[in-house]
């Protein structure tokens, strides 16, 4: 390369600025995007005749919620003159989705979370606080059941999210079963079940299910456990407490039923797509715990004659408050997007869906029960499907800890419920020990306070 | 090891390479198609049957998924976003990547050494980790210029390209390797400038690498699931991330999940077939006399 | 003809951006060393936009204490210096624990998947060399386990594999009776089996394209001078297939180490967020340390080490193949 002529060290020369060029660009953009663009403050009203919504999926499918919401939404249209704009986020990606639209301030309107959410969620400060001010706007927080505002962000903080849809667990029970094996009135207490469950396991049927890999399902079988010990996962100040005697003896009773009381079949062990279900609705399993199983069950052809529907058990006497609860409060809170350029117009919005008219309509359409008084009040709330969750709700359920660590909690926790179980499957000892020691390994990864 | 007493050319195979040929080919086409039978049994049951007790012949056959699978999701628009996505990917990707691949393997000059290992280098990076601030730059983009790149197919697209390019880059340099120099050689004294050899030669020479590597950049953008879950809403969405709405909050379509999936790639698999001449083309045998 | 098809405007340069070629008139050879950047400029520009800075990005992330309370403004997130590297490297505490041993399982993994992908798919792409019948509809049939979406195919298996009603224990168990009882797949210790069952079923045809394109640069009058010689068929394929495959098989072997690494979609919708501890794989273990709990200062260190990891693995690689190469190069 020597002697090269004075053209062609231009061309280099230009080749190079090009490059030099482009890449300043490039850093220059990755500096703006430092600035993350979500931090400008408050809401605005710059377009006032458009929302954007993120419904979840509650309905049998994402076309069904579809059709379930375009007609009020055609009718809040009608009423405010607003447009609504709905997109039915699938589960698996409305958590990334939220993510993604915190970070970079660009997301939806409106949208729903899950509840278990709230305190993640409120900790990011994406989402609008609900004042005493915002819930003038929509009527005033004495609308909503206590226990679903509970689970709507952290403690002495204004909610983060208003309550939408709420369930909560019941025990269903095969009814041909039961009296093949002569029980006559489902179990009140985890020692009947377990006794009718030796009866049921002589007839050939197996007892239980449960969704043993499913860290939400683990999770909220355990908190109840644990409160029904009166004890708690995390202290007052909201530091993580998982191997105190309460939560501990809480766990290994939950893995109990598969390990020692084998009402649950090991099998269950590897559930986490709703197998259990499943297997309720089949005919070859007498129980099931779970959260308003109507449609699912109708929808696997199982006629809803054919099984009746139970508080969950207690430790013994009936469903109350403190250990006498036997749920965790379950649903769907309603938010609002700091950034929304159309404030005005996305508390209208929440205004409407948390109507009594509008309660009434959706909850009846997906089969849950409103957390707002006026609209429980409802005939398709008083059915005896719905009459027990309705009752749970307001007397025996509690809200899972409401801490910004609430999905780590979930993960760790849920994880070493599932290890357990697996360990219950392989035929490995459950220990009083051996569940203190993974409690310690999942109280070890939560971030240190 | 030659059968002489049957007179086949020495170039035939021995009987022990037919026969061990044989077990394994048999035994391979097994093990592919075990979990293709699964999926094409399942997708013709009823759903009660799909958890239910295994069997190898199916109990009830029903040709409702096949029905069902249109409506549950809007599969049909999906399956354009993706074959839209995948198609205009992967033409941007093998052009690109000839290009690059062209000038790495026919040219010395400085900074090829760097570009390549640095190209090489974005393979190590786990993709969740460049999934926030790619989108954040998108967003950035998108406020600045007005072009949407988020939420949008061309951001998408753009996307996938960038990711089949490295590996097609790499695979390509080796097949244009093996295309000999002297080929270019001739064609440069017979007056084509290098972008006519490029196009004259290299790449007729190279197709067999060149469609591999299509397939590859097609394949890439065709299943991606992470990017396309947070870079598309509704209108644009993939297929990769759209079959995931047969898992609803209460129920998992099980038969219409393999039915949806069994129709999406039966295009994928014919196309495969037609392609397949390509992988073999005429090679430049007897080109350099 | 010579000198004015070299004026021309370059057809191809695609990036008009970038197309700062004067337009006097130059000779051939100007154009000649303008040209490499040139024809790189169109692939440096994207990768540059879409995987360099958001990696930088990504990596001064990792410095930071990134959690649920500073994503709204990631630039105001607290310095945290090396704080996240060492809650990752500290093996002794539960959080560094899991990461080594989620290393040490993804490196087994690794090793077996590609060296199994890779046997299987030149063995596949030797024997269908020669034109049999049916040949062509083998060959579409081998790319089927490519071509199924990831989603599906996994969740296939996951069928297959069930304790309860799954082929896999079907066959095991009730028919072959070859296990005492059923076993577990999914969990437990035979779930690194699972994994690598399913991971080998899907990357192998991965393999058998690329060394079957390879295959078709090996000139025939290469294995005809041999056979001429006397060579046999398995010398044949010892003696000229491998090591004129040598090239396309460095680069193979390489990237399907680097994907099969980072391969994230297989273990998450085989085992969902929390896999059994025997296959753990590292890029779900980093994703449940970074998204699912709201963590991505962490997340993002963890991504760092596994870079710095690769980056080495890929030096000694390529130092290693490349000696090699230059020996065998004329």
């Amino acid at each position: 390369m020597s002697a090269i002529p004075e053209g062609t060290r231009e061309t280099m020369r230009s080749i190079r600025a090009a490059a030099i060029g482009a890449v300043t660009m490039s850093l220059a953009l990755a500096a703006s995007a430092c600035g993350g663009g979500s931090s400008s403050g408050g809401g605005s009203n710059d377009s006032p005749k458009t929302l954007t919504y993120w419904a979840s999926n509650q309905g049998a499918s994402i076309a069904v919620d579809k059709k379930v919401l375009q007609p009020e939404l055609d009718k809040f249209e009608k009423q405010t003159g607003i447009k609504v704009k709905v997109e039915v986020v699938p589960w698996s990606d409305l958590l990334n989705r939220i993510l993604t639209a915190t970070t970079s301030g660009q997301g939806p309107d409106v949208l729903n979370i899950g509840n278990t959410w709230s305190a993640s969620l409120q900790a990011t400060g994406a989402l609008l606080p609900w004042d005493a001010k915002n819930f003038a706007k929509i009527g005033g927080k004495d609308r909503f059941v206590d226990s679903a505002l509970g689970s709507t962000g952290a403690e002495g903080k204004d909610p983060a999210a208003v309550p939408l849809y709420s369930m909560a667990y019941a025990l269903y029970y095969n009814k041909e079963i039961f009296a093949d094996a002569g029980i006559s009135k489902p179990p009140a207490t985890w020692d009947e079940l377990v006794a009718d469950g030796k009866k049921i396991k002589a007839k050939g049927k197996s007892p239980l299910g449960a969704e043993g890999s499913s860290l939400a399902e683990n999770i909220h079988h355990v908190f109840v456990f644990a409160k029904q010990h009166g004890a708690d996962f995390f202290t007052a100040d909201g530091k993580p407490d998982f191997t105190n005697d309460g939560v501990v003896t809480a766990v290994k009773q939950y893995v109990d039923l598969m390990a020692k009381d084998k009402v649950i079949p090991t099998g269950n062990a590897e559930y986490a797509q709703n197998q259990s279900v499943s297997d309720f609705a089949k005919g070859k399993q007498a129980m099931l715990l779970w959260q308003s199983a109507a449609s699912n069950l109708k929808s696997q052809g199982m006629s809803d004659s054919s099984y009746g529907i139970a508080p969950v058990p207690v430790q013994s006497g009936t469903p109350g408050t403190g250990t006498q609860v036997n749920s965790m409060v379950a649903g769907i809170n309603l938010a609002v997007f700091k950034n929304t350029d159309n404030l005005d117009g996305a508390t209208k919005f929440v205004k409407f869906m948390t109507g009594d008219a509008e309660q009434k309509v959706l909850n009846t359409a997906y089969s849950s029960i409103p957390p707002v008084k006026a609209a429980q009040t409802d005939s398709t709330f008083n059915s005896p499907s719905n009459a027990v969750l309705k009752d749970t709700l307001a007397k025996s359920a509690a809200a899972l800890p409401q801490v910004a660590d609430e999905s780590q909690f979930e993960t760790a926790v849920g994880t070493a419920v599932k290890d357990l179980f697996a360990d219950a499957a392989a035929g490995r000892a459950v220990t009083t020990d051996s569940v203190k020691a993974k409690l310690e390994k999942a109280q070890q990864q939560m971030p240190a306070k | 090891m030659s059968e002489v007493h049957r007179s086949k050319s020495p170039m035939a195979p021995p009987s022990s390479f037919l026969w061990s040929r044989r077990v394994f080919l048999t035994l391979l086409t097994g093990f592919v198609l075990v979990p293709v039978y699964v999926m094409i049994s399942s997708s013709l049951k009823p759903l009660a049957d799909v958890t239910g007790e295994f069997r190898w012949l199916p109990s009830s056959l029903t040709i409702r998924p096949y029905i069902d699978i249109w409506s549950t999701i809007p599969l049909a628009r999906y399956f354009a976003n993706s074959l839209i996505v995948a198609g205009s990917a992967t033409v941007c990707s093998v052009v690109i990547a000839v290009f690059a691949a062209y000038a790495v393997s026919r040219y010395n000059f400085r900074g090829k050494r760097v570009f390549t290992v640095t190209v090489l280098s974005t393979q190590m990076f786990p993709g969740i980790l460049f999934l926030l601030p790619l989108f954040l730059i998108y967003v950035n983009i998108g406020d600045a210029t007005g072009i949407a790149l988020f939420g949008s197919r061309g951001g998408l697209i753009l996307t996938y390209l960038t990711f089949s390019l490295p590996f097609s880059i790499w695979m390509l340099i080796g097949y244009f390797d093996s295309v000999p120099r002297d080929l270019d050689e001739a064609a440069l004294v017979d007056g084509c400038g290098p972008l006519g050899a490029l196009f004259r030669i290299v790449v007729p020479a190279a197709i067999p690498g060149i469609v591999a590597v299509a397939v590859y950049a097609f394949m890439t953008a065709w299943g991606e699931v992470l990017f396309a879950s947070v870079m598309t809403n509704d209108t644009t969405r993939t297929l990769a991330v759209g079959l995931q709405g047969y898992s609803t909050l209460n129920n998992v379509y099980w038969n219409q999940i393999m039915a949806a999936s069994l129709v999406v790639s039966v295009p994928v698999v014919a196309g495969f077939l037609l392609l397949q001449r390509y992988l073999v083309a005429g090679l430049t045998a007897g080109a350099v006399k | 003809m010579t000198t004015t098809s070299l004026k021309e405007p370059l057809r191809g340069s695609s990036s008009g951006a970038a197309a700062r070629e004067p337009r006097r008139r130059r000779t051939g050879r100007i154009r000649r060393i303008g040209l490499p950047y040139l024809l790189l400029l169109p692939a440096l520009l994207l990768e540059l936009l879409v995987h360099l800075v958001p990696m930088v990005i990504g990596i001064v992330m990792s410095f930071k204490e990134l959690t649920q309370f500073y994503i709204r403004d990631w630039g105001t997130a607290p310095w945290s210096g090396l704080g996240n590297y060492k809650v990752s490297v500290d093996f002794d505490a539960p959080v560094g624990q899991a990461l080594l041993h989620s290393f040490y399982v993804t490196v087994g993994f690794t090793l077996l998947s590609v060296g199994l992908c890779w046997l299987i798919g030149t063995a596949a792409a030797v024997y269908m060399q020669d034109t049999f019948r049916g040949r062509g509809l083998l060959r579409a049939l081998f790319l089927v386990p490519y071509a199924l979406p990831v989603y599906t195919a996994v969740i296939t298996w996951v069928f297959m594999f069930q304790h309860d009603n799954g082929l896999v224990n079907h066959v095991l168990h009730d028919q072959l009776h070859l296990t005492g009882k059923p076993s577990f797949w999914l969990i437990g210790d035979n779930s690194f089996y699972a994994l690598l069952t399913v991971s080998v079923w899907k990357g192998w045809p991965f393999a058998f394209l690329i060394v079957m394109a390879g295959l078709q640069n090996i000139p025939r009058e290469l294995y005809e001078a041999a056979a001429l010689d006397g060579a046999g068929m398995w010398q044949q394929i010892r003696r000229i297939t491998l090591p004129s495959l040598r090239p396309v098989n460095q680069v193979l072997v390489l990237v399907l180490f680097l994907w099969t690494f980072n391969d994230f979609n297989t273990p998450f919708v085989l085992f969902g967020k929390a896999a059994p501890e025997a296959a753990d794989l590292i890029s779900v273990h980093i994703y449940q340390a970074s998204f699912v709990t709201w963590n991505f200062g962490t997340g993002s260190a963890m991504s760092v080490l596994l870079l710095l990891f690769l980056l080495v693995v890929t030096g000694v690689y390529l130092v290693l193949t490349s000696r090699g190469r230059r020996s065998a190069d004329v």
